[in-house]
């Protein structure tokens, strides 16, 4: 597996992700957000989390306009993967790699605490790790983390199972309490219709190390790299 | 020449912002404001003097970067 993780003016994730992908046993290789082309071999491209251009404009919007983003598209259109985190969730929808909106938080509170998610399935290549309906344990920090798409998009997404992670409680049941900024459906991560991008807001590359409250983010990058050994 | 760029929230599209801002004018006891809508403004210089030409760089502007159409909507102005 070999992921290019990609650096924009303001990406503060970039090595948290990379050390989650070399936990998992992937070859990282940071690539600027001003370069044209993917490193050859590319198997997964990263927009990692942060404030990209101090989210001036909108959230992604600048990034997701960026040089690289123009690989990234192709990459994604061969059926390459796509992982977007927080930020790179944002970027992904400015990008019109995925569709619909992050909007601001529905109170208005930026929200960084644990949290937890149900994993809608477990047949794609981000978790396979992970059982289909399991509850895992990660944490969110985010401002602008409001899932928002037109009723067609979000009857899409729900028809045809692109929806990937909703916020949960700890037992697993996803109920507006459980729903930290007011996402339609509660939706926390979707993919693209062949399930090669996924963009979430919640941050699992923080839960890779029992020395920082847990292990349950590990799972992404396992899967993703068992994904490529499958191949 | 200078134009004027307006982007707005479609009718219908969440802006708690809005309503935050709503909340602390009615704090401040200013009286008749219904509700609050918060948008953005643009004011841009262009180079050359063409009006269609100035028309159709801002409109690609818009669509491109400035306003996200899934919940924006955006006007142009032009200014003399």
């Amino acid at each position: 597996m070999k992921a290019a993780v990609i650096t924009f003016p303001g990406s503060n994730r970039d090595g948290d992700v990379a050390k989650a992908l070399r936990q998992a046993g992937a070859a990282v290789e940071h690539v600027w957000h001003g370069d044209h082309e993917l490193p050859a071999g590319t198997d997964l491209v990263v927009l990692p989390g942060g404030f990209s251009y101090g989210d001036y404009l909108r959230c992604g919007a600048i990034a997701g306009r960026a040089h690289i983003m123009d690989a990234t598209r192709a990459h994604a259109a061969r059926g390459g993967l796509v992982l977007g985190i927080c930020n790179g969730f944002q970027i992904a929808c400015e990008a019109g790699l995925l569709p619909g909106v992050l909007a601001r938080n529905a109170d208005l509170k930026f929200v960084c605490k644990r949290q937890h998610l149900k994993v809608e399935r477990n047949d794609t290549a981000f978790t396979s790790a992970y059982a289909k309906g399991q509850t895992i344990d990660v944490c969110i920090a985010h401002g602008e983390g409001n899932y928002i798409c037109d009723p067609e998009t979000l009857a899409r997404l729900e028809g045809e199972g692109l929806v990937a992670f909703r916020y949960a409680d700890a037992d697993g049941n996803v109920t507006a309490a459980a729903n930290p900024n007011g996402s339609l459906n509660g939706i926390a991560g979707i993919y693209s219709p062949g399930r090669n991008v996924l963009g979430l807001m919640p941050h699992p590359e923080n839960l890779i190390d029992g020395l920082v409250g847990g292990t349950d983010g590990r799972g992404m990058f396992a899967s993703l790299v068992g994904a490529k050994k499958a191949a | 020449m200078k134009a004027r760029v307006t982007v707005t929230l479609k009718t219908g599209v969440l802006d708690p912002q809005g309503k935050a801002i709503e909340g602390a004018l009615k704090s401040l006891g200013i009286d008749g404001v219904g509700s609050v809508r918060q948008g953005k403004v643009f004011d841009i210089e262009l180079d050359g003097a063409d009006k269609a030409a100035a028309e159709a760089a801002l409109k690609a502007a818009c669509e491109k970067l400035l306003a996200n159409t899934v919940i924006e909507n955006y006007r142009v102005e032009l200014q003399a």
